[in-house]
């Protein structure tokens, strides 16, 4: 019974955002409050009733309701209840319902905390997000209804994917879904613009802080899956240019460009039309991968649905939404009227050069992405791009841009001095150019690009910090001076080192891994030593074991470093016995920014069993810098400039934006 | 000494059979494997799903792997052992496509994308100066600006 309410809260929900969807707009145009009051009301109930319709499909997986087709096929009454619940969203119908959820929540963030903006612009966007509500809304109940029932009722569930039964994996999509979703609110407030045709200061404040927060939740949620791939999947890489991974990398490098170009919106009211495009651009790459992860057009790792009459349902909420947005751009976007001049060399200057080389870069990987599927519908031919392809042409793109980074927040607005920030920068050059040789001297040779990137890396996070240094006098006035200096600038310039200097953090883990990770593949009996990055691991055998839901086979090394043992690695290999289907644990140790990942093979005729050991030099930097980004995010959030924007009564401000922020 | 040391570890680890994926497939010449490892991150696993036959376990990666190591072995280049393996399995084996006609959009995108970009940049820039600043703001909206100012 509580099901068939959950499903029907879903109908009610489709009808409350069809409601939202049509009579706002209506309002906007014809001046009618109540009309156009409605949206809100209408945005709240809509969160309501899919969040009830999502709590019972939790209901139903916490209680292992297996007369639900969708549990049944996705759980198991042994797996723990974190799992019971990630399960939810571990699978194609409630990883959409999800998805659902997070919009209407975001909607009814925007009908809570919007209350000073314009009301015809809030109805206006209230209605775009209501009419991407519905079509998702739609979508599920027409083609992935999660309330299906199995009658007679099966005893047992299929379980979930055990790759997926992870503490990663149970978060992973919620926050890349925060992320995706959370640059739906952007486009709606870019669709508003344009219908109403004009943008004004409080459009600019409003679109920043959700960008912000889309971005940085992105961010995390890029981040926790590479983390995961890396440890779960038991290959010990961090990124395969996947076409899935690229689907969630696509918006982040679109958010990241979006990010900066409405800074100089809201500063400076240039780039107008450009922001409206990109934050078009943006949601419509979350829109795309969506449709690439949950249509199966792409198989690949990741992907675990495969039905082409939701492949072709997504793909026509896609061309109704990218094609309706573009042609609304393109008969509306002359209305909008630029101002702010600026030269070419200013701080407008360098924002503009991130926004080429990124949107560049988001073009690129979106072509290599897609270009197999359509040269093979188009002419047969089949070709592979993969991971060479990326890593050279996203590569070659990233160079310039990172080499720029330290630039831009020295740059002055309107006119900068070039010279004279390179002056300014000339310590973090040198910085970056004795870390580049201190690592190759420590390594004892490598290859010179290595040399070149860790110093590049170096340049980027003391680049990234000479701003503070500078804006706050440190080493030229008095310390207590400079610290009142320091702690009276804005919290986005502390947003902005961050953000920076984490990207250097991240590319230093990227260049050391990739140059110097060393890997031994070597048969093991036990008793046998081998080494890897000056440590010895000596194998001492398997041990079995059992968990609620798997049996396990572990590997337990000893390792040691000068003859003392240092610590103990066990890696094991999972046999999920409701599917039969293994997995391999790695066994990883921290040593400092460092790690040892071993990961076992097959067992061998001869007694013994294969074993791979890398040592992986600096390879937390990589999701190190990425949560350092995070916290620039998280920072510049909370700069009293972004609460300014929205508030109606004074008074009330810095509360009512800062939950708006969150 | 530190220096000494590294050095002394990095002697040691390179006497372990490094750089190897199964330990039966391993070239005894270091250098012979090391090429094979280059060349097999750049072939993809036909089977498998954006894997190259490096990272893959499956059965036919195994056999390619051997392959290229039998023609290394044999003294091919490594454009030969590639030309050789793209005869047998087409194109699609290459993770990195080759620069031809049908990849002409695909190589040449980012190249286009700077030129077009940078080139309406410049546009912009010349019309942008051309041109005087948007119309004055209107008093309601002054009368907002204040508001916002102020608070």
């Amino acid at each position: 019974m509580i099901i068939e309410l959950g499903h029907y809260a879903l109908v009610l929900a489709l009808a409350t955002a069809l409601i939202q969807a049509m009579l706002p707009i209506v309002g906007a145009r014809r001046g009618d409050r109540a009309l156009m009051e409605l949206a809100s009301s209408a945005a709240l109930v809509c969160a309501l009733l899919v969040a009830f319709s999502f709590a019972v499909l939790t209901f139903a997986y916490v209680t292992s309701d297996f007369s639900v087709r969708n549990v049944w096929e996705n759980s198991h009454s042994l797996k723990p209840l974190i799992y019971k619940i990630s399960g939810v969203w571990g699978n194609h119908e409630g990883s959409m319902l999800l998805w659902l959820l997070i919009l209407v929540f975001f909607s009814a963030l925007v009908a809570v905390f919007g209350r000073n903006l314009p009301e015809t612009l809030k109805a206006t966007v209230l209605a775009v997000q209501a009419w991407i509500a519905a079509a998702f809304a739609l979508f599920v109940l027409l083609t992935s209804n999660p309330f299906a029932r199995l009658i007679p009722a099966p005893g047992e569930g299929k379980d979930l994917n055990p790759v997926l039964q992870d503490v990663g994996l149970a978060i992973h999509p919620p926050l890349l879904y925060l992320g995706y979703v959370g640059f739906s609110v952007c486009f709606s407030f870019a669709i508003a613009a344009l219908i109403e045709g004009r943008i004004d200061a409080a459009w600019a404040r409003w679109v920043r802080p959700w960008t912000l927060a889309a971005w940085t939740f992105l961010t995390a949620g890029i981040a926790m899956g590479s983390y995961w791939a890396y440890y779960e999947l038991g290959w010990g890489g961090w990124w395969f240019w996947d076409p899935v991974e690229n689907a969630s990398f696509m918006p982040w490098l679109a958010g990241t460009a979006l990010l900066h170009s409405a800074l100089v919106m809201e500063k400076r009211e240039a780039l107008k039309i450009w922001t409206v495009l990109l934050a078009i651009m943006t949601f419509s790459l979350s829109l795309l991968g969506t449709f690439l992860v949950r249509s199966g057009v792409l198989t690949s790792v990741h992907a675990f649905a495969t039905d082409p009459t939701r492949g072709i349902f997504i793909l026509a909420i896609l061309v109704l939404f990218i094609g309706g947005a573009f042609s609304l751009f393109a008969f509306r976007a002359s209305r909008l009227k630029s101002g702010g001049l600026f030269a070419p060399i200013s701080r407008e200057g360098a924002l503009v050069l991130n926004n080429l080389i990124l949107t560049t870069a988001t073009a690129t990987v979106l072509t290599g992405t897609l270009y197999p599927l359509v040269l093979e519908a188009l002419t047969g031919d089949k070709i592979s791009v993969g991971a060479p392809f990326f890593n050279m042409t996203f590569g070659l793109l990233m160079l310039p841009l990172l080499f720029a980074v330290p630039f831009g927040p020295l740059l002055a607005w309107k006119r900068g001095d070039l010279t004279g920030v390179a002056q300014r920068l000339f310590v973090a050059a040198a910085v970056g150019i004795l870390a580049g040789a201190a690592y190759y001297y420590a390594m004892n040779g490598g290859p010179v690009l290595a040399l070149f990137g860790i110093a590049l890396g170096a340049y980027l996070i003391v680049g990234a910090l000479t701003d503070l240094i500078l804006r706050s006098g440190i080493g030229k006035v008095a310390a207590n001076v400079a610290w009142k200096r320091l702690s009276g600038l804005p919290r986005s310039a502390f947003g902005t080192a961050l953000a920076h200097a984490g990207l250097g953090v991240t590319l230093i883990g990227i260049v050391a891994v990739t140059a110097f990770e060393t890997e031994t593949v070597v048969e093991m009996k036990p008793g046998m030593m081998v080494d890897a990055g000056g440590y010895a691991l000596r194998f001492d055998g398997m041990r079995q074991g059992r968990g609620p839901n798997y049996t396990e086979e572990t590997g337990h090394f000893t390792v040691s470093r000068g003859g003392v043992v240092v610590t103990e690695i066990w890696s094991s290999k999972r046999l999920y016995t409701a599917r039969r289907m293994p997995t391999t644990e790695a066994g990883i140790r921290t040593f400092g920014l460092s790690q040892l990942y071993v990961s076992l093979g097959d067992p061998m005729t001869g007694g013994g069993i294969v074993v791979r050991i890398w040592w992986k030099p600096l390879i937390l930097c990589i999701w190190g810098g990425a949560l350092i980004m995070m916290a620039g995010g998280i920072v510049s959030l909370s700069d009293r400039r972004l609460r300014v924007g929205a508030p109606a009564r004074a008074r009330r401000a810095p509360r009512i934006a800062l939950g708006a922020a969150e | 000494m530190i220096r000494l040391l590294l050095a002394l570890c990095l002697c040691l680890s390179s006497l372990a059979p490094t750089f190897a994926v199964n330990p039966d497939e391993v070239l005894a010449d270091p250098a012979l494997e090391a090429r094979a490892r280059a060349i097999s991150a750049k072939l993809r696993c036909m089977v498998c799903q954006n894997q190259s036959i490096d990272d893959s376990n499956a059965e036919l990666a195994k056999d390619l792997r051997v392959l290229v190591r039998e023609r290394l072995a044999n003294g091919d280049t490594d454009e030969a052992v590639i030309a050789y393996v793209v005869s047998r399995y087409g194109d699609f084996v290459l993770l990195k496509p080759r620069f031809e006609a049908k990849t002409l959009i695909l190589w040449g995108m980012p190249v286009i994308l700077l030129l077009c970009g940078g080139a309406a940049l410049v546009v912009a820039a010349r019309r942008r100066s051309a041109t005087t600043p948007g119309a004055p703001l209107s008093d309601e909206e002054k009368e907002k600006l204040d508001k916002l100012l102020r608070s």
